[in-house]
């Protein structure tokens, strides 16, 4: 630290002793307060363990769909005595289909996904030594991890694990009697996402803090990353809203265990009236909704703010609009709050109120367009690097916009009433949230897969066939289901053939079933060139995309701090790709990018940024 | 068809996967090993097109669903409010369409089209005030007027009132079947509740014995509605949430434990004329086929079907949630009072105290 000219990286290097310490195996790997080293484990448990669980519970579902009745000794492994003779049982199908969104949403999305990016990008993208508090972070991670086990042993109880749908409505979730997995499975479910309530507040409060004061000397808001933009008011949505989740649950718990009434009244079940009465089902849907609409954001905008930076760095272009972009994520952020009675327009709660919420919800969709057109534009005239991150990006905006689409049909109120708990709306989410958040999952993957892993890359072909199979299954699953759902099939049903009407839909579920099939085989390859590029993947450049972030100037080999030396200081934007002089020179003679960290040069016209 | 549209994709896949092995090849004659893993100009073009091919997929399996699946849609509306409820959605979907295949077009032409080249100069291009102003307004006004016009749909919908004397019927949701309650003479409901049923003497709704509107409800497990006549549904369920769902006449309202939730609509197609169809003919006859060939292999539940309304439970609800249906049927007036008459009263099927 000879070199250290700056007062506040002075401070930074005191604050920061780290890497005085000899670090043990068990502080480097397992109780690690390193943020790099939390990301590492983010993206393994949650996304890669927790991932491969919840896409391998809906291969399985959508078998039972396409072939219902039919025997696979596969059930009978996996599934043991809830697949007698390898035929699905109906309990342990509703059962999947609650694990498998659980952990999807909040496990992969939500934990995987912000877990990983935010701790990894945060302090490296805004000129910090680590987040502003390591054991908060380092805890946090460990109560993600808590409550992810709490979720795989729920899996394995006597009478199965939660089977109410993942949004547990009661009083189906709240009565033992009314299902199996609502006894056991279902407490499991509800402490262990009490944890993971408190582990993402604690991740959240960390993320926010961190943006707000360890910013480097220059790197003003207005000159933050897309990214960053996207993490920090992610992080403030969770904070807002997964506080009524727990308050949802918290009085769940109650109604289930200590005999009050939150959420149920005049219930006649098994033969017995039972005592519940005065509460209301509808409550429960108003604060599970007050956070389950944000929560659509909360896995969403970290997709669109890895995709921002991705693409305008392999198209070699500033992306377009930024403040643009910066007020759409607001935008959505705050809109994000006010709809979720879009869920319950055929709930019961008064009409009036559900005219309200489909004022709102169309609302939202102005800030998307934006943002949609916004990245429709940066590729315009650009001078593609088409890596497989910038494909993800790129498949990323299209899903986004097939699936956002047919929002508008959903969230009107009048034309909800006959596509509502359809198809049609597994199709919508799964395109909009689903598969969008996870292709910016796999773009930041790819592309900052060198940043975690010491330089290393993942094998590109094999990146290309991933993607280019995930690609086409995601369309090949999602585009036909919109018919089933306009057909009137309902979801969550266990098999179709109770109702002749849909007899003739089965070879739409075969199909989508043998897309769905292909395209979890396509994942494996993702792992595979995950797991050996960790070991042999051939190490790249130190900034491999020519990137203009501050990521790429710290230390290719991880250590405590990120910066050997001061940390860099920020002269400009994020985005000045191909930024010319007036005679149509770079700014930089040969190379067509300024990172940020660079001083503005002489006749060099700023961008008010 | 559909192995035809599989096998499609696996050539792709396949091709795909040659042409990477091709590249890799190409790449590793490359002298700078460091840059091997990041795309260079025959990746970018190679991927260029394959951007390319993806916007034909994604039109061709738009094309290939519509006219492969569109049949399998509902038949028309059954319900007064039903035409302009379809309006309105294929409105939307015109919307949609048309956004859908301008914005794909050029998500994935400025990929193939702007692939990039060693040397090429990308446009600094940053912001334009005028091109945000036009895409935010844009958006502003069409869903302005999807707005006004879904929620003008949607207050008529609601609007359940007592107005042109509509038959009044309870739908009745229980773990795993429903039950229909006509007012019956009066056409007033008894009061009702989860507290008062008893099983021993069958009176399983809860009705209240000592209301007076109660003794000449009528319970029954097939719903039946006269055509033309407006119908207010009142839904109860005495367990977990259902959903009475009933697709054909665009109407669907949750059914709630401790609240009374309701539904109107007025059938406008009898049963009869529905089965005659041109389009549930066909459906009938396709789904006839289906269920012969199963019932040769010895499947079970495979009788010729003949087309009927139905109500479906459309709120997770437990096990048997898939099979929670009851058959609906809209008749005539008169075929509708002739029922009416050879069904017994709550008063006639409540058993004496003992």
């Amino acid at each position: 630290m000879s070199a250290v000219a700056n007062a506040q990286v002075d401070d930074h290097a005191h604050d920061d002793h780290g890497h005085h310490h000899k670090e043990t195996f068990v502080t480097k790997y397992i109780f690690s307060q390193d943020h790099k080293m939390i990301a590492k484990q983010y993206l393994i448990t949650g996304v890669l363990i927790m991932g491969f669980i919840g896409i391998a519970m809906s291969l399985m579902f959508r078998m039972q769909l396409a072939w219902p009745g039919e025997s696979f000794s596969i059930f009978e492994g996996l599934l043991g005595k809830w697949a007698p003779e390898g035929v699905m049982d109906a309990d342990v199908y509703l059962a999947l289909i609650t694990m498998h969104g659980t952990i999807m949403v909040f496990f992969v999305l939500t934990a995987g996904l912000s877990g990983t990016f935010s701790n990894l990008l945060i302090p490296l993208q805004i000129g910090a030594r680590d987040m502003a508090s390591g054991f908060l972070n380092m805890l946090s991670f460990w109560m993600f991890f808590v409550s992810a086990v709490i979720m795989v042993i729920s899996l394995f109880v006597e009478a199965g694990p939660a089977a109410a749908g993942w949004t547990i409505y009661p009083p189906l979730s709240a009565l033992p009697m009314a299902q199996p997995g609502s006894g056991m499975g279902m407490t499991l479910w509800l402490v262990s996402m009490a944890i993971f309530i408190a582990s993402s507040l604690l991740g959240s409060l960390n993320y926010i803090v961190t943006v707000i004061n360890l910013r480097t000397k220059g790197m003003s808001m207005t000159r933050l990353p897309l990214t960053i933009w996207a993490f920090f008011v992610t992080a403030i949505i969770g904070v807002i809203s997964f506080p009524v989740l727990l308050s949802a649950a918290l009085l769940l718990i109650m109604d289930r265990s200590f005999g009050t009434s939150f959420f149920l009244s005049d219930i006649f079940i098994q033969g017995e009236v039972l005592h519940y009465q005065g509460g209301s089902p509808v409550l429960y849907e108003h604060l599970f909704w007050f956070l389950g609409h944000p929560e659509v954001y909360i896995v969403l905008l970290p997709a669109l703010g890895i995709t921002s930076e991705v693409m305008s760095t392999n198209a070699r272009k500033p992306i377009f609009g930024y403040r643009a972009m910066v007020a759409s994520i607001l935008a959505i952020a705050f809109l994000s709050t006010i709809v979720w009675g879009h869920h319950m327009f055929i709930s019961g709660m008064n009409p009036f109120l559900g005219s309200v919420f489909t004022f709102t919800t169309l609302l939202i969709a102005i800030p998307s367009a934006v943002k949609a057109f916004n990245y429709i534009t940066t590729l315009w005239k650009g001078n593609l690097q088409l890596n497989p991150a910038m494909l993800f990006s790129i498949a990323l905006v299209s899903t986004f916009i097939t699936g956002g689409l047919t929002g508008i049909i959903l969230g009107d109120s009048a034309l909800d009433i006959n596509v509502h708990d359809t198809y049609f709306v597994v199709a919508h989410f799964h395109l909009v949230m689903g598969i969008s958040a996870l292709y910016g999952l796999f773009a930041g993957v790819y592309h900052w897969f060198p940043k975690m892993f010491q330089g290393r890359m993942m094998n590109k072909n094999l990146g290309y066939v991933h993607f280019w199979v995930t690609a086409i299954c995601a369309y090949g699953v999602f585009f036909p289901m919109h018919f089933v759902g306009m057909a009137g099939v309902p979801r969550r049903y266990y098999e179709n053939t109770a109702f002749p009407m849909f007899d003739e839909l089965t070879d739409v579920q075969v199909l989508m079933t043998v897309f769905a099939l292909i395209a979890g085989a396509a994942q494996l390859v993702f792992v595979y060139n995950f797991v050996r590029s960790i070991f042999y993947g051939k190490k790249g450049p130190k900034n491999p995309w020519k990137s203009n972030t501050l990521e790429w100037t710290a230390e290719v080999k991880h250590i405590h701090g990120n910066w050997d030396g001061p940390i860099p200081e920020v002269h400009r934007w994020a985005y000045d790709y191909s930024k010319t002089y007036e005679n149509g020179e770079y700014i930089i003679k040969g190379q067509d990018y300024v990172p940020q960290h660079i001083p503005l040069q002489d006749d060099e016209e700023e961008m008010n940024h | 068809m559909t192995t035809l549209l599989i096998l499609t994709v696996l050539v792709l896949v396949a091709i795909a996967i040659w042409q990477m092995g091709k590249i890799f090849e190409l790449s590793q004659l490359k002298a700078d090993a460091s840059r091997a893993q990041i795309a260079n100009d025959t990746d970018n073009k190679n991927q260029g097109y394959l951007l390319f091919a993806f916007l034909i997929f994604i039109y061709a399996i738009t094309i290939f669903s519509f006219v492969k699946y569109s049949k399998f849609l509902l038949p028309e509306a059954a319900s007064e409010h039903g035409p302009g409820y379809d309006q309105l959605m294929w409105v939307s979907f015109a919307v949609i369409f048309f956004v859908q295949t301008i914005t794909q077009a050029l998500l994935h032409y400025f990929g193939y089209k702007y692939r990039g080249e060693e040397g090429k100069k990308a446009l600094f291009y940053a912001d334009n005030d005028r091109l945000e102003f036009i895409w935010t307004i844009i958006p502003v006004v069409v869903l302005a007027g999807l707005i006004i016009w879904g929620l003008y749909s949607w207050t008529n919908i609601m609007d359940v009132n007592e107005d042109d004397d509509p038959l009044i019927v309870e739908l009745y949701a229980q773990q795993f079947n429903w039950t229909a309650r006509y007012g019956g003479a009066d056409n007033v409901l008894g009061d009702a509740s989860v507290r008062l049923i008893d099983i021993n003497r069958a009176n399983v709704m809860g009705l209240d014995e000592a209301d007076p509107n109660a003794t000449d409800d009528v319970i029954v497990k097939e719903l039946h509605i006269p055509v033309g006549r407006k119908v207010n549904f009142y839904m109860r369920s005495q367990d977990v949430l259902h959903s009475a769902y009933m697709p054909h006449f665009r109407a669907q309202m949750n059914c709630v434990p401790g609240m009374v939730t309701e539904f109107s609509f007025t059938p406008t197609i009898t049963t009869e004329q529905m089965r005659l169809n041109p389009e549930v003919v066909d459906k009938v006859k396709r789904t006839n086929v289906i269920r012969a060939e199963k019932a040769a292999k010895g499947i079970p539940n495979n009788d010729p079907w003949e087309f009927d309304y139905i109500l479906l439970c459309n709120k997770i609800c437990g096990t048997s949630h898939y099979n929670m249906q009851m058959k609906i049927i809209v008749e005539t007036e008169e075929e509708y009072n002739e029922w009416m008459k050879s069904q017994k009263t709550f008063a006639e099927t409540v058993l004496p105290v003992q």
